[in-house]
């Protein structure tokens, strides 16, 4: 527990004289004790080395179609074969190689859309809190016109007017999912503003931009970061959503989403269709929410 | 501040601000009229068409056109069911309001009990499965859940119709698939306003005064906890009628959601435009009331 008297004994002395770093590693050891935030993270960590790696796991491609093949139920299956372990789907595209190739489209329209909106979002939601006044009432509007969108329904319109791609898809949840960020940012320096060694930085002559660069951004960093785990999360959902609906990358490429939508029609004789990608979705969005959640009660008890 | 006066400007560039972005989504791909009539179209009817629709005009004048028609609540002929589309969109609009409302109802039915439970037995195993069924929640696609109920009760058990919309049997799966999705975010906050309050000091003296647990928590501390219950569920109409979109698709449920999904495979963009501003205007009522009641009911919230 008393970290720093531990440090100071057996490290140099520069290393423990830097407050924000020992913060952060203790954030690290109180993370790694729970097993809920350490299973989630491992969740996440396979799921990413699963789309790394994925040309290692599996040797068949995964939009190579052998009509022959096709339907195969798995292997635990009357009919199965370890050949197609997670059986094939209605044109003989190996299941398995789908779905490791498909973590690639989840995770990169997660990370992209994510850095995206919060990027966006915290710089708008700065300006509005830092500086009141006629800025704030400006992007307060936008936020609410925002957020009177079900955020899908702009979405899908988006992308349908746009046309339906990869960079299309990670832009248009990007640009629509900044409100959070905004409205957490803007409150947050709202309420730091008033304190102390803000109005110090003032009193010191600071300028705005080292304000915000070096005082308030620091300070609401840890509740971006929340929010942003917990975004990743809803922006995979709505990848999935999306490419289900028919509107996500075109369609030789493996998606999830998409591979659930093709798999419906065949609910009654190949259940594995629609149902094993959804299993790599829970894993992964139930792994980012445990691991996020617990990122929340360490960094930031507030936000719920 | 003027709160007030401020509220209503805001309701008025809201939805200023709502069409302006259903004017511009047509705009965003380039030329709508290439977008509305299929590929074939020769350059006779394509120039015919953009004539008829009014797309040769300056497009500072379609604006103020869309925008003067709009508030007349015209939106253009649908260019599927040659009606206007405003009349098409309320006549689905029964359906989903049908699907949300009982979505609403199943939700609360679940969560509000279980999140008094898991907050009244903390650290409990109990409680920890419903912590668990959370998180399951949070993590499973819409549509995926929606999928699973139908393997379940429509293709394996016969108990449920798979689709449709005519008797209560149909209402039950996509109301419950919307239900699970909402449902673990007013659990959480009905845990944790719960958790504050038994910490109060009235609730000890509720306690004190020897009456029944049952009292205590139903009476005294669920009335006090009601405040953010009843903004999260009202928020929560937003997002369901967002999950409606995707639901209504699964289900072939006949509602509002269904209907632009379908008006943008066809591309029956005034139709797309006339859902997206309903339903729009129905979250941005929806929040604005939500707000209003909340700052009413909490006098500690002044302004901002």
């Amino acid at each position: 527990m008393n970290d720093l008297g531990v440090q100071t004994a057996d490290r140099p002395l520069a290393e423990t004289a830097q407050p924000p770093v020992s913060e952060w590693k203790r954030t690290y050891r109180k993370f790694v004790k729970n097993p809920v935030g350490i299973i989630g993270l491992a969740m996440v960590v396979m799921i990413t080395l699963m789309s790394i790696a994925a040309p290692l796991l599996t040797s068949h491609d995964p939009i190579d179609v052998h009509l022959e093949k096709k339907l195969q139920p798995p292997v635990w299956q009357e009919g199965g074969s370890w050949e197609h372990w997670l059986g094939t789907d209605e044109v003989g595209r190996d299941v398995w190689a789908r779905l490791v190739y498909g973590s690639r489209i989840s995770l990169a329209v997660g990370f992209f859309a994510v850095v995206i909106s919060l990027v966006l979002g915290t710089a708008l939601g700065m300006l509005a809190g830092y500086f009141r006044g006629k800025t704030d009432f400006a992007i307060s509007t936008v936020i609410d016109i925002m957020m009177a969108f079900p955020f899908i329904l702009l979405a899908l319109a988006t992308i349908a007017v746009m046309g339906p791609s990869l960079l299309n898809m990670i832009l248009v949840l990007g640009l629509t999912d900044w409100t959070q960020y905004a409205r957490l940012v803007r409150s947050e320096v709202i309420n730091l503003r008033e304190q102390e060694f803000i109005q110090a930085g003032y009193a010191l002559g600071s300028r705005h931009w080292r304000i915000i660069w070096k005082h308030l951004l620091p300070n609401c960093l840890p509740s971006v970061i929340v929010l942003a785990t917990l975004a990743m999360a809803r922006a995979i959902l709505m990848e999935s959503s999306l490419s289900f609906l028919g509107l996500g990358v075109s369609s030789p490429t493996p998606s999830w989403g998409f591979m659930m939508s093709t798999g419906r029609p065949y609910i009654a004789t190949a259940w594995w269709l629609a149902t094993l990608p959804g299993i790599a979705i829970l894993i992964t969005v139930l792994g980012i929410n445990l691991a996020g959640d617990r990122i929340r009660d360490l960094l930031d008890p507030k936000v719920d | 501040m003027g709160t007030l006066a401020t509220q209503c400007l805001r309701i008025v560039l809201v939805l200023f601000g709502i069409s302006t972005i259903a004017f511009f989504l047509i705009h965003l791909s380039g030329d709508p009229v290439l977008l509305m009539l299929p590929p074939e179209a020769t350059q006779e009817e394509i120039e015919a068409f953009r004539h008829q629709m009014g797309f040769d005009r300056p497009l500072s004048e379609q604006y103020i056109n869309f925008l003067s028609q709009a508030v007349r609540g015209d939106f253009g002929e649908s260019l599927k069911f040659h009606q206007p589309s405003l009349q098409v969109v309320l006549e689905r609009m029964p359906a989903t309001l049908e699907l949300t409302l009982f979505a609403t109802l199943l939700s609360v039915l679940i969560a509000v009990p279980l999140g008094i439970y898991s907050a009244v037995n903390r650290n409990s195993l109990s409680e920890n499965l419903v912590t668990v069924a959370v998180f399951l929640g949070q993590s499973m696609p819409i549509f995926w859940t929606g999928i699973m109920l139908m393997l379940l009760f429509g293709v394996k058990l016969h108990w449920l119709p798979v689709s449709g919309r005519g008797t209560w049997a149909h209402l039950l799966m996509p109301a419950f698939t919307l239900a699970v999705w909402v449902a673990p975010t007013t659990l959480r906050i009905v845990r944790s306003s719960m958790l504050e309050v038994l910490q109060q000091d009235y609730i000890r003296t509720a306690r004190s005064k020897g009456l029944a647990e049952r009292v205590v928590i139903y009476k005294h501390a669920l009335k006090n906890a009601s405040i953010p219950i009843i903004t999260v569920i009202g928020f929560q109409i937003g997002k369901l009628l967002g999950g409606a979109v995707v639901t209504e698709t699964v289900f072939a449920w006949p509602g509002v959601g269904q209907l632009v999904v379908k008006a943008i495979y066809t591309a029956d963009y005034p139709l797309v435009q006339a859902c997206v501003v309903i339903l729009a205007l129905i979250v941005a009522a929806m929040n604005f009331s939500v707000d209003a009641m909340y700052r009413h009911l909490n006098p500690k919230i002044k302004s901002g």
